[in-house]
């Protein structure tokens, strides 16, 4: 098992109020399998996504309860030092704003060289490295889009660079936070079918981290629906997408617009309904 | 190392941006023009090369003569020539101001980096310090300072540094409490840079342009300090010439000899200009990176 999370508890405790943001939650990895976390803003999935190399700001965060297993190893004991070899190296992170997510001082070269050598310091001909990595995420002439600053390229481009630059590190699992909302909808599917055909290639493991159902079923073998802090439902892609069982779920699903499906509004969630069982 | 033939750089940019700006361009000529001066005088007084005349050199035959052929700026009381004292004296302004913003940017950096990044009770133990420090009149504490440890060039600029570095701790605090919060600083530390780095490698470059612009800023206030020190005979002790110390030595003469203080008067007054028109027109070119 590459990654197992088990009873995991956060809290966001300041002056004003606790905030129960994760609650009780265990769901786990195996390593090449992608898994997807979907849910509304605020049900609890970045902040989980973030615990998982100990990125939330403590306080006012609080690890209230629960074990993270990274090949084996708890998280949550670690050290600082152990845990920045694992953020990058091991586990690498992309955001939802890849136009904000590069250092606008640097070029695309210096950001990506900088993670390779921090995590890869063997590499001996980083520029070739760099060169490999833009090629892989398809960026076109990477012998010269590797020297442009962040604000030369397009959003779908930087959101590629950011790819490439996670990669570099080598990682065994990548997690994708938002990795397409930013982006206009021919753009998404372009970087989800590149998701999709790196995880093939490299065999990295993928936690995919979205609010979107209609984006997950080309890549996850399996989905973990989560609500209001807590994991609703969970299981293979396809029998969920099938076969919604919780009615968030199926509210859910019924929230992906389809191309000349029906003439009628699209659904919204009606929490009241749910908060009243 | 960029290979295309205009960099990119944002860094690159704002120095477009700041060489469209006539007005900007010139006052940062004259500086040049007038660094290039200061360091010629410099080594001069190294090698003891004297040009027009010995600046030190007494004739009292020749004492408050008004601007000639022989004395472009006139004598003073003691007949030396004002031109060469001006000239051999014009070191000491830029050197102060220079190093003296250099100190103040080292201390202030450090400072507002620590508060600005870690926050919560460091930055308000920090900060309230820095609000201690600014309650104090600072050219008494200057002056206090200099008094009890003896006016010398190193002695002015260490002080100066050490109480003109709240404002560049304040402006760096800002800049950081903004930037550590940005998505690219966030980035950094997921992809497991130290906080050192962090710090200095993805964070501050950011803040680096008002920066800038804020020491450029900084240059004439420490000038225009040691010109006070100077004059209060405070500062740099005669017979070496400074500004400061020639208007003080015209001061008597105010009214028969006027060229006794207005030529070292504007020579402060031109040298601060020139740093003024050159960190607004550095700011301008700065701001309209946001505004683009």
């Amino acid at each position: 098992m590459l990654l197992e999370i088990k009873n995991l508890s956060i809290n966001f405790e300041t002056p004003y109020g606790k905030t129960e943001a994760v609650r009780n939650i265990s769901w786990s990895l195996e390593a090449g399998e992608t898994l997807a976390v979907v849910g509304e803003s605020g049900s609890g999935k970045s902040v989980s996504a973030l615990a998982l190399t100990r990125l939330l700001p403590t306080p006012p965060a609080r690890y209230v309860s629960g074990e993270i297993l990274w090949k084996g190893r708890d998280v949550l004991k670690m050290k600082e030092r152990d845990l920045r070899s694992i953020r990058g190296g091991e586990i690498a992170y992309i955001f939802q704003e890849p136009s904000t997510s590069l250092n606008p001082v640097y070029t695309v070269r210096n950001q990506i060289a900088e993670a390779i050598r921090l995590h890869r310091p063997e590499v001996r001909d980083v520029n070739d490295e760099i060169r490999q990595a833009l090629d892989l995420v398809g960026i076109v002439d990477p012998e010269k889009r590797m020297w442009d600053y962040p604000h030369q390229l397009s959003g779908g481009m930087q959101q590629r660079v950011m790819i490439a630059m996670a990669l570099s590190c080598r990682p065994d699992l990548l997690v994708a936070d938002e990795p397409t909302t930013a982006l206009d909808v021919t753009i998404q599917a372009q970087i989800i079918e590149q998701l999709r055909q790196l995880k093939d290639k490299l065999k990295t493991s993928i936690l995919l981290i979205t609010h979107n159902f209609g984006i997950i079923g080309d890549i996850a073998d399996r989905v973990a629906v989560m609500y209001r802090g807590e994991i609703v439902e969970q299981g293979p892609t396809r029998e969920v997408l099938a076969n919604p069982q919780h009615p968030y779920t199926q509210a859910l699903i019924e929230c992906i617009p389809r191309l000349g499906a029906h003439r009628r509004r699209l659904a919204t969630i009606d929490h009241d309904a749910l908060l009243t069982p | 190392m960029s290979t295309s033939p205009t960099s990119q750089s944002p860094f690159a940019r704002i120095r477009r941006r700041f060489f469209s700006n006539t007005l900007g361009v010139l006052a940062a000529l004259g500086l040049l023009a007038l660094t290039v001066t200061a360091a010629t005088f410099f080594a001069f007084n190294l090698i003891v090369v004297h040009y027009p005349a010995d600046p030190d050199a007494t004739v009292l035959g020749d004492k408050l003569l008004p601007p000639s052929k022989e004395h472009l700026l006139g004598t003073d009381n003691l007949g030396r020539d004002v031109l060469s004292r001006v000239l051999h004296g014009s070191y000491v302004s830029l050197y102060v101001g220079f190093v003296a913003v250099i100190v103040s940017l080292t201390i202030g950096v450090v400072v507002g980096a620590v508060s600005g990044y870690f926050g919560g009770w460091v930055d308000g133990l920090v900060m309230r310090m820095v609000d201690a420090i600014m309650c104090f009149p600072s050219f008494f504490l200057i002056l206090t300072a200099v008094a009890l440890l003896g006016p010398s060039i190193t002695n002015i600029i260490v002080v100066i540094g050490l109480v003109s570095w709240t404002g560049t701790a304040r402006l760096v605090r800002a800049e950081f409490l903004t930037l550590r919060e940005s998505e690219y600083v966030r980035a950094a530390r997921t992809l497991g840079q130290s906080r050192t780095r962090i710090i200095f490698r993805h964070i501050l470059p950011n803040a680096a342009a008002p920066l800038f612009v804020s020491a450029v800023l900084g240059v004439p206030g420490a000038i225009l300090t040691e010109a006070s020190l100077s004059y209060l005979g405070f500062g740099v002790q005669p017979p070496q010439p400074t500004w400061g110390n020639i208007i003080a030595d015209g001061k008597p003469y105010l009214l028969d000899a006027w060229w006794l203080i207005l030529f070292p008067g504007l020579a402060i007054m031109l040298t601060a200009l020139a740093f003024y028109l050159t960190g607004d027109a550095l700011r301008q070119a700065v701001a309209s990176r946001e505004a683009k």
